[in-house]
């Protein structure tokens, strides 16, 4: 079983507000350069792209690199247009898509 | 430049993993990284200055480094941060990641954790959208464990 | 004889330190370097939240809420020592002696335990390779572990060491806690032998003295940023064993269990603040 991706949101907000936004997601982030103890390279594998979209509209992208560390954490800010959801997604090599929606409530 | 290879068998398998490089890659000079930045930033002059790079002066292990980066900005339709990048010339692969802002974004503030393979001079370039490129670099000391060493 | 042993020390580990590290066991505290690395580890330790331990703490808590093993249950029976399914508070409580073990256990031993008698999964097979290696995240067993000392965060030490197996353990793991065997003749105290050690960069805490047990045992379990996964007490003790060069310790072993009743007793009144972020 492996973790859900965590993402932490402000309790409260208003609209015009600039907010953090917090997530973190387990993976090993392999770079492809390391070696097992047997020699053989441990092949590449990353999370090459995560994206925050909010109500349908890319806010903010982060195109990741071997140069990233594992279990990444990204935290980045949002000037809240109004209430709505956002959507998550991290891209992985080779394809699979880890997406979590959270809405965000706005007084 | 102490040697820092003298690993006793064992320990080393133990102590040498990391996210970025096998046991015992050489000390590796800072790679001529003007190509890289080319094709991210294209043929712009970078002007020095304009970014605050937040890291640590020494990384107790190279694996995981905790950064902030910020671009000064009112970040308004017609005048925001389209990006920002950061190099590391001495890691085997040079990039760690490229942030991507909009308008909607409010502010140009990130913050993320990248791997070293060596102590070396961060590198941060960020994109207008009026064209101007800015840059801004930082060194980083990085102690045990980078990458095997 | 301390002299000898800070050699012998320093002998069997390495001091790759890229400041002109001499193979003596550094003295930290007031040096520069330390007050560098300090802005380091406060950055690291800045932000609880962000702590990838966090994502074992949640996934420990889904696997502790799902039926699982050949029984197909979840572990909401399991009796901590505060009662059935009660994890608030437990792991702060423990080692203790559980009557229906007849023996006194840690907080990975009881769920061991629990996964044993409640899920039907096979002993042998939890206890083969228990832990995880460099890069990979912390198991099932440590993770719920994870969790359940989560759990406890804000409380203090308090375990009792009141029922005579629990005396015999305490009295058991601070023999071995000084006791000089194996190979390289190193007993846990010729590491955590004074205040100030270190090991390259990672300070040993001096765990004889009561005040830095109290600063530290309530980091574990931890996320090691030079491995990136969680390390649970019974895997760190392993990997002291190993460094030792002295037999692996089972996983939930009476040996593993009298060390860390030791610790605990010494580090009694000492805050929970789990996970920790550990180099």
């Amino acid at each position: 079983m492996s973790a859900k991706p965590r993402i932490r949101l402000p309790g409260s907000v208003t609209i015009g507000d600039v907010i953090e936004i917090k997530t973190l997601i387990a993976h090993p982030m392999e770079s492809g350069v390391r070696r097992n103890t047997d020699g053989t390279l441990v092949s590449r594998l990353l999370l090459h792209t995560f994206e925050a979209k909010f109500e349908g509209r890319e806010v903010f992208r982060a195109a990741l690199h071997t140069g990233t560390a594992a279990n990444p954490f990204i935290s980045f800010c949002m000037k809240v247009p109004g209430p709505g959801e956002f959507e998550f997604t991290w891209v992985e090599d080779g394809g699979a898509r880890t997406i979590e929606r959270v809405a965000l409530k706005v007084s | 430049m102490t040697d820092r290879r003298t690993l006793i068998m064992g320990l080393s398998a133990m102590a040498a993993w990391t996210g970025c490089a096998g046991p015992a890659t050489a000390q590796r000079g800072p790679r001529d990284i003007q190509a890289v930045v080319r094709t991210l930033v294209g043929d712009a002059t970078p002007v020095a200055g304009g970014i605050s790079l937040d890291l640590p002066e020494i990384a107790e292990n190279g694996n995981t480094i905790p950064y902030t980066v910020r671009v000064e900005s009112p970040m308004s339709d017609a005048d925001y941060v389209k990006a920002v990048h950061l190099l590391a010339p001495a890691n085997p692969h040079p990039q760690i990641v490229s942030f991507f802002f909009t308008p909607q974004s409010g502010k140009a503030s990130v913050s993320s954790r990248m791997r070293l393979a060596q102590s070396q001079e961060v590198v941060a370039f960020a994109e207008m959208s009026n064209g101007a490129v800015y840059t801004a670099k930082q060194s980083v000391k990085v102690t045990v464990g980078g990458c095997g060493g | 004889m301390k002299n000898v042993r800070q050699k012998a020390c320093a002998a069997a580990f390495v001091f790759a330190s890229a400041f002109g590290g001499t193979g003596q066991a550094q003295q930290g505290g007031g040096d520069p370097i330390e007050r560098e690395l300090d802005t380091y580890r406060s950055m690291m330790k800045s932000d609880p939240w962000s702590n990838p331990g966090m994502l074992d703490v949640d996934r420990g808590e889904a696997l502790w809420k799902t039926p699982a093993g050949p029984s197909n249950v979840s572990l909401d029976q399991c009796d901590l020592g505060l009662g059935p399914g009660k994890v608030d508070g437990a792991f702060a409580t423990l080692p203790r002696y559980f009557v229906d073990a007849d023996r006194v256990m840690d907080v990975e031993a009881r769920i061991l335990w629990c996964m044993e008698k409640l899920q039907g999964f096979d002993r042998v097979k939890l206890l083969t390779r228990p832990h995880p290696s460099a890069g990979m995240p912390v198991k099932v067993l440590g993770a719920i572990a994870t969790y359940v000392a989560y759990r406890s965060n804000g409380r203090s030490f308090s375990a009792t060491f009141s029922h005579p197996k629990e005396r015999e353990a305490l009295a058991l793991g601070e023999t071995l806690f000084f006791r000089r065997t194996g190979p390289m003749d190193f007993a846990c105290s010729t590491c955590h032998a004074d205040s100030g050690k270190r090991i390259r960069l990672q300070p040993l805490p001096f765990f004889s003295k009561p005040d830095e047990a109290r600063k530290n045992l309530g980091e574990w379990p931890a996320y090691r940023v030079s491995t990136a996964h969680v390390m649970t007490m019974q895997h760190r003790i392993y990997d002291c064993f190993w460094q030792m060069r002295l037999p692996e310790v089972e996983l939930g072993s009476d040996v593993s269990i009298a060390l860390i009743s030791y610790l605990v007793k010494q580090a009694e009144g000492g805050q929970i603040n789990i996970p920790g972020m550990k180099r």
